[in-house]
């Protein structure tokens, strides 16, 4: 256990636990969009900055990655912070002006129009990885990766192509915190729609009431990891017991 | 030039065995595959893919991350132009186009029949000779629009 003050007020914390989420266990709010508790953090958005001072010395540092430590002393709000927060915010909304939450967010930080914005291109993906991580570390299928480099780097599946082990569940979506990612079922068809790709994947059908209801690659693979026969998928759950 | 199955299963296995499976290895493997196909074959990340269990998407990851690896074949002579600050202020640009229309290829590609690989480099130290366009090692300096087609003809 450690001591640190956060926004002047003492907290006990374990270890190795991070600034961010001590501050949110406590109800302190620190605006991220690349952050899930469900996976490993990564530090893309830079929107969590916060002010923290240790043996005498300012600094500004992701709080998503940065470790709580022994006399710690924390201000998420200061005016150095907000003008980091208001610059990267200013940012992404150059480089996804179409994104509502990144709209929304920018509006909370003061920022209502972008300082500049591309020209084409303008989706809503703002590279956070969160899907990616998402897909690796709860799915378990790594379907996804950020690739290419620099002004080129995008989201997308290997070649851009179908991916042969996406079960099309639907997780990235679920969880991506721009809407860059979605999905609809149209029939018999689940089609994903990614900013660059787009994958379409036969729904099974529940022999009982008919209904289309879940794509058959992922009740495969969820048969196949938890050892369950794949006829247990037959019927929906709305149609078991 | 055309990889298939059995023979990538050889030479890439050959290559896997060299770093005994190591997943921490796998630029080296890429390198490696590229020194003997001149590009990374998609049959020959899907083999390594496979055979050390990385996903295929990392391997995408890694063969588009760095400038060194590539995906696509590259031509028998490599056309380099110099788009460095001086050779740039002394018309580069206006070089690079015309090779670029005479090739049929914009920078980044290859001419069909794998003749040819255009690419683009930001400097190679000879600023004196701007603009410079290097074709396999040999530089040719004061680059003008009007000299191109003879430069290519020397190759082809
Ligand atoms: S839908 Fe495909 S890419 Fe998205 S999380 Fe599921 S398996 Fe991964
Ligand atoms: S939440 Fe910390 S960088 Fe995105």
């Amino acid at each position: 256990m450690v001591k640190l003050t956060i926004d002047g007020r003492e907290f006990q914390a374990e270890e190795e636990k991070t600034i961010l989420e001590v501050a949110s266990e406590n109800g302190i709010h620190i605006p991220t969009l690349c952050y899930h508790e469900e996976v490993s953090p990564y530090g893309a958005c830079r929107l969590c900055m916060v002010e923290v001072t240790r043996k005498g010395r300012k600094r500004l540092v992701a709080s998503c990655l940065y470790p709580v430590a022994e006399g710690l002393v924390v201000r998420t709000e200061t005016p150095e912070v907000n003008n980091i927060r208001r610059t990267v915010i200013e940012l992404l909304l150059a480089r996804c002006p179409d994104s509502e939450v990144v709209q929304e967010m920018a509006h909370d930080l003061g920022v209502d129009k972008p300082i500049f914005s591309l020209e084409e291109d303008n989706h809503k993906c703002i590279l956070c990885a969160l899907c990616t991580r998402v897909c690796q570390e709860v799915v378990g299928v790594s379907a996804i990766t950020l690739v290419n480099r620099g002004v080129d780097r995008q989201m997308a599946t290997p070649f851009y192509d179908f991916s042969e082990v996406c079960i099309g569940c639907g997780s990235c979506s679920f969880v991506c915190p721009t809407r860059a990612i979605s999905f609809e079922d149209v029939g018999d068809t689940r089609v994903l729609t990614m900013p660059h790709v787009t994958m379409e994947f036969k729904l099974k059908k529940c022999s009982k009431c008919g209904k289309y209801w879940a794509p058959e690659r992922q009740l495969e693979y969820i048969a196949k990891t938890a050892g369950i026969a794949p006829e247990a998928f037959d019927i929906c759950p709305d149609c078991r017991d | 030039m055309h990889a298939e199955a059995g023979q990538i299963a050889k030479k890439v296995g050959a290559i896997l065995d060299k770093y005994q499976h190591d997943k921490g290895m796998l630029v080296s493997i890429l390198q490696d595959i590229q020194e003997e196909y001149n590009y990374l074959p998609r049959e020959s990340l899907e083999y390594v893919s496979k055979t050390l269990d990385v996903p295929f998407s990392q391997l995408y990851s890694i063969a588009t991350f760095f400038k060194a690896l590539r995906l696509t074949p590259r031509g028998r002579h490599l056309i380099n132009v110099c788009l460095g600050t001086a050779c740039h202020v002394r018309g580069a640009v206006k070089v690079l186009e015309t090779i670029e229309r005479e090739l049929g290829v914009k920078s980044g590609g290859t001419t069909d029949g794998l003749e040819f690989t255009l690419e683009t480099v930001n400097c190679v130290g000879a600023c004196a000779l701007g603009p410079v366009v290097i074709v396999d090692g040999d530089y040719h300096g004061q680059m003008k629009t009007e000299k191109v087609k003879d430069m290519i003809k020397q190759y082809s």
